[in-house]
C-alpha cells in the first residue's frame, strides 16, 4: 500500500502489518464505533458494556467536556450547557438554525465566521468542535479496545448531506486527530454491513430513518460493485420529530403550556421517547408526569393514536422514495431488497408503510442502530489495505447539483445531482460589460432555479482579466468533486491564461487556519515530542516508498522504464536512502517528494497498463472498427 | 496521461466506435476499470498516485456517462467523426409534423392538471414520449451504423428531436413532482 503499487490493484507489494481501522457512525442521537477483528465486524462497547454513545456533550467551567450517558443524564438539569443533536447544526448557518432552531433550547452567538456558535459556561463552541468531542471519545474507546493508535477511520454521513455538511464532518474528524480515510454514505454502509456484495445482485433500496434525518438510496449491485443510482431524503425528519409529536400530545392532554421552561421540555421529550419505544412491542402505554395541583398527570397512549400522531411524518418520507426511484430510472417492482437502517425503523408503522410501498418485506436482521457503523468498519478495513483481495467497490454519487450563479440570480448547473464521483465538468462563461477586468463567481448547491433558494457554498473572484468588449473573454470554470464528495473549483481566462482557483470551503465550515489553531490548542498538553514523532513518521513513509518502488521495478521496470529515466529514479532513491539514515525529517520529506517526482511518469504508465490489464482478454479487433 | 493513451471514450472502454453499444459489455468494463483505478484502491498511496487515480476514475466516469446515454453518445459520436458540435441549444428543425406534435404534447401536459385522473393522464404522455425517444434512437442507429457517413446531418437532426423530447420528459417529471407535493 505504498508508492507505485499499481499493476495489481489492491495487492500489497510486500507483506505489511495489520492496520488498525475503525468505522464511526456519527449519529444525531447516538454514535458508535466498530472495527473488524479476526474477520468479524462488530461495534465496540465502552467499559460499561454500552455500544451506543449518546451524541450529547456537556460543557463545564474549567473542566473537560463530558460526553455520552453522563452528559445525557445531566441534560434535564443543565440544558444550556448540554448539547444534543448537534448533527442537525453541522454545516448550517445562522439563518438555517433560526429556521430549525425554534425548538432548540441553546443560546446561539455569531462568531467571526458565518458559522454559528453555541454559548456555554466553557465558552462559545462551534458544532464542529462539539462533534469532535464525540469523535475523540470514540477514538479513545477504539484505541483502548484495539490496543494501539488508529491508522484511519471511515465516518458516515447521510447520503443527503450537502457539501457544507460533509466538509464540517470531515473537519470534526481532523479536529479529533483522526485520519479520515473516507466519508461514506450511511445507506451504502448499511448495504455493505448486510454483505449484500456476497451473492445477491440487483436493485437495493436503503430506507434510513434516524433520530434527525431521513435518507432513501437506490443502489445497484453487480459483481461486488455497489453503484449508488440515486439518493433523496429530508435532513430535518426523524425520530426526534416523533418524540416531539408525542410530547405535544402530552402537553395538550395535560394542559402544559408552551412556556413551561427548558427542563420541563427536556423531561417531556424523554417521556415521549420512552412511550414511543414501548409502543414498538406494546399496544398501549401509560404516561406520567409531575404536573398541576394533584402533582401528577397520567394518561394512556395507544398504538393506534400514536400511529395517528406520526402518520404525517412517515408519509413525508414517501415523497423522497418516489423521487429516488424516478431518478434511478427503476420501477418499484424492480427493487429486490429493502434494508432498514436507523432506530426509528423499529416503529411498526414505519415497517408497515415501507413494506407496503416497496411491496417487499424489509431486512431487519442486523440491529438498525449498529448496521451503519458495522458497514463503515468493513469499508475502513478494506481502505486501510487489510483485505487486499476484496472485490468490493463503492461508487457513490453527489446528492445535490452543483452550479454557479449567473446574471439575474439564476443558477447554472454544472454537475447534476446523482453524478458518480469522482467527477469533473467545465463550462465557459463570458463577461457582461465592456472592459470588465474581474468576475465574481458564486458557487451554489441545490436543485432550484433561483440562487436564493440554493445553498451558497463559496464566493471567489477572478481578477486581471484583460479588458475586452463584452462577451469576448472566455472564462472556463472547472468543477472537480473528489471521492469524498468534496468540491474544488478553478476559473481561467482562456485567451490570456489568467488563473484563479479555490478549494471550496463552505461558508459555514472552518478555515484551515482555524482548524490548525484548534489542533494546536488541543495538542498543547500532548506529551510527545512532535519532531521525534514527525521523524518517525517520515522514516516509515520513506521505507514504504522505497520498498514499493523496488518491488514495482523488479516486476516491470524493464518494460516500462527508459534508461535515463531509470537512472534518475535510482539517483533519487539513493538520496532518499541517505536522508532516511539521518535525523532531519524535513530532508526525508523533500527526498520523498523528489523521488515521487522522478517516478511520476512511470507511475502513470503503470496506471495505464493496469487499465489495459483490466480489459485484458477482450479481443483487440473489437477496439477498432 | 490517460487522455493521451485513450483518445476517445470508445477506445477507453474497448468498444467499437458505433452508435449502438453493447450495454452489458459497457457496464462490465466500467466496473472492471473502476475496480482497477478507483481512489478507494489508493487511499494509502502517494499523493502522485492518488491524483492520477482520481483523474483516471473521473475520466472513466465521464466516458461511462456519455456512452450509456443514447443522446449524449450520439452527439459525442458526431463530434468525433465530423467535428460537429451538436450541443448548440439554438438549432431548430423545419419538420412541420414534428413541430405540430411537440405543440400538441405541450398542450396535453398543460391540461393534465384539469384531468379527472391527473396521474393517469400524465403517465400516458410520459409513455408517448418514451416511445418517441425509443424509435428516434432506432433511427439514429440505422443512419449512423448502417447507412454510412453520408447521413451525418440527418442524424444530427434526429438527435435534436431527441433533445426536444428530453426537455418534455423533464417538464413531465417536474409536473409529476408538483402533483405529488400537492398530495402530501
Amino acid at each position: 500500500m505504498a508508492l507505485l503499487q499499481i499493476s495489481e490493484p489492491g495487492q500489497a507489494t510486500a507483506p505489511h502489518q495489520h492496520r488498525l481501522a475503525a468505522g464511526i457512525d456519527l449519529g444525531t442521537t447516538n454514535s458508535l464505533v466498530a472495527s473488524v477483528r479476526s474477520g468479524v465486524a462488530d461495534t465496540l462497547p465502552d467499559r460499561d458494556g454500552e455500544h451506543l454513545l449518546p451524541s450529547v456533550v456537556r460543557y463545564g467551567a474549567g473542566q473537560a467536556a463530558q460526553v455520552g450517558h453522563a452528559a445525557l443524564a445531566a441534560a434535564v438539569n443543565d440544558p444550556l450547557n448540554t448539547i444534543a443533536s448537534v448533527k442537525r447544526l453541522m454545516g448550517r448557518g445562522i439563518a438555517d438554525i433560526r429556521h430549525i432552531g425554534t425548538e432548540l433550547p441553546y443560546e446561539f452567538v455569531t462568531g467571526s465566521s458565518a458559522m454559528p456558535l453555541l454559548h456555554t459556561v466553557a465558552g462559545d463552541v462551534s458544532p464542529v468542535e462539539v462533534s469532535a468531542e464525540i469523535l475523540r471519545n470514540l477514538k479513545l474507546r477504539a484505541e483502548q479496545t484495539l490496543g494501539g493508535e488508529l491508522d484511519g477511520v471511515v465516518i458516515t454521513v447521510p447520503a443527503y448531506f450537502d457539501e457544507a455538511q460533509r466538509q464540517a464532518t470531515k473537519d470534526a474528524g481532523r479536529l479529533a486527530g483522526l485520519n479520515v480515510l473516507r466519508l461514506l454514505n450511511e445507506p451504502t454502509a448499511a448495504a455493505v454491513a448486510y454483505g449484500l456484495d456476497k451473492g445477491s445482485e440487483g436493485v437495493i433500496a436503503i430506507y434510513d430513518l434516524g433520530g434527525g434525518t431521513f435518507d432513501i438510496s437506490i443502489l445497484r449491485l453487480n459483481q461486488g460493485v455497489f453503484e449508488v443510482m440515486s439518493t433523496a431524503g429530508d435532513t430535518a425528519l426523524g425520530g426526534d420529530d416523533m418524540d416531539r409529536a408525542v410530547a405535544s400530545w402530552i402537553m395538550a392532554q395535560a394542559g402544559i403550556r408552551d412556556d413551561a421552561g427548558r427542563s420541563v421540555m427536556r423531561h417531556l421529550m424523554q417521556l415521549a421517547r420512552q412511550a414511543k419505544e414501548a409502543l414498538t412491542t406494546e399496544q398501549q402505554v401509560t404516561v406520567q408526569i409531575p404536573h398541576g395541583v394533584d402533582g401528577q398527570w397520567s394518561g394512556v397512549l395507544t398504538r393506534d393514536s400514536f400511529n395517528a400522531l406520526i402518520r404525517p411524518l412517515v408519509d413525508k418520507s414517501m415523497g423522497p422514495c418516489r423521487r429516488a426511484l424516478r431518478d434511478a430510472g427503476v420501477r418499484v417492482d424492480e427493487v429486490q431488497t429493502v434494508v432498514m437502517v436507523g432506530g426509528s425503523t423499529r416503529v411498526p408503522l414505519v415497517r408497515e408503510r415501507v413494506a407496503d410501498f416497496f411491496k417487499a418485506e424489509p431486512m431487519v436482521d442486523i440491529d438498525p442502530d449498529k448496521v451503519v457503523a458495522v458497514g463503515a468498519a468493513i469499508q475502513a478495513d478494506i481502505l486501510a489495505g487489510n483485505k487486499p483481495d476484496d472485490e468490493m467497490l463503492l461508487l457513490d454519487v453527489i446528492p445535490l447539483s452543483l452550479g454557479l450563479e449567473t446574471m439575474g440570480g439564476l443558477t447554472e448547473k454544472i454537475i447534476p445531482r446523482n453524478t458518480t464521483i469522482p467527477t469533473a465538468r467545465a463550462q465557459e462563461f463570458t463577461t457582461f460589460k465592456d472592459g470588465q477586468t474581474a468576475m465574481s463567481l458564486h458557487v451554489v448547491q441545490g436543485e432550484r432555479e433561483l440562487v436564493d433558494d440554493c445553498r451558497s457554498l463559496a464566493r471567489f473572484e477572478l481578477r486581471d482579466i484583460p479588458p475586452m468588449v463584452a462577451g469576448a473573454a472566455r472564462i472556463r470554470v472547472a468543477f472537480q468533486v473528489d471521492a469524498d464528495g468534496l468540491l474544488s473549483v478553478t476559473a481561467e481566462e482562456q485567451t490570456q491564461g489568467v488563473k484563479s482557483s479555490i478549494e471550496i470551503k463552505p461558508s459555514y465550515g472552518l478555515t484551515d487556519r482555524e482548524i490548525e489553531t484548534m489542533l494546536k490548542d488541543s495538542m498543547a498538553h500532548a506529551l510527545e515530542d512532535r519532531d521525534v514523532r514527525r521523524l518517525r513518521e517520515e522514516q516509515v513513509e520513506a521505507d514504504r516508498v522505497l520498498e514499493a518502488l523496488h518491488a514495482a521495478m523488479a516486476s516491470d521496470g524493464e518494460q516500462l522504464l527508459e534508461v535515463d529515466e531509470r537512472a534518475a529514479i535510482d539517483v533519487a532513491a539513493a538520496h532518499l536512502a541517505e536522508a532516511r539514515a539521518g535525523t532531519d525529517y524535513r530532508a526525508i520529506k523533500r527526498a520523498i517528494e523528489a523521488l515521487e517526482k522522478a517516478s511520476s511518469g512511470y507511475v502513470e504508465r503503470r496506471m495505464n497498463s493496469s487499465i489495459r490489464k483490466a480489459m485484458a482478454g477482450h479481443a483487440i479487433d473489437e477496439f477498432s472498427k | 496521461m490517460a487522455a493521451e493513451s485513450f483518445p476517445n471514450h470508445f477506445e477507453l472502454f474497448g468498444l467499437p466506435q458505433s452508435f449502438r453499444v453493447d450495454r452489458q459489455r459497457l457496464d462490465e468494463r466500467y466496473r472492471e476499470m473502476q475496480r482497477a483505478v478507483h481512489p478507494d484502491r489508493y487511499v494509502n498511496a502517494s499523493d502522485a498516485e492518488r491524483r492520477i487515480s482520481a483523474q483516471q476514475a473521473t475520466q472513466i466516469n465521464e466516458g461511462y456517462q456519455t456512452l450509456k446515454d443514447p443522446l449524449r453518445r450520439g452527439r459525442y459520436l458526431l463530434e468525433l467523426v465530423a467535428g460537429i458540435d451538436h450541443n448548440d441549444e439554438h438549432r431548430t428543425t423545419r419538420d412541420v409534423r414534428f413541430l405540430m406534435e411537440q405543440m400538441e404534447l405541450r398542450e396535453a401536459l398543460a391540461e393534465v392538471r384539469d384531468a379527472p385522473d391527473k396521474f393517469a393522464a400524465l403517465g400516458e404522455i410520459q409513455q408517448r414520449i418514451s416511445a418517441e425517444l425509443g424509435s428516434l434512437e432506432g433511427e439514429v442507429g440505422d443512419l449512423l451504423d448502417d447507412a454510412g457517413t453520408g447521413n451525418l446531418a440527418a442524424a444530427g437532426e434526429l438527435l435534436m428531436k431527441m433533445q426536444f423530447y428530453r426537455r418534455l420528459q423533464d417538464e413531465a417529471v417536474e409536473l409529476e413532482m408538483f402533483l405529488e407535493d400537492e398530495l402530501a
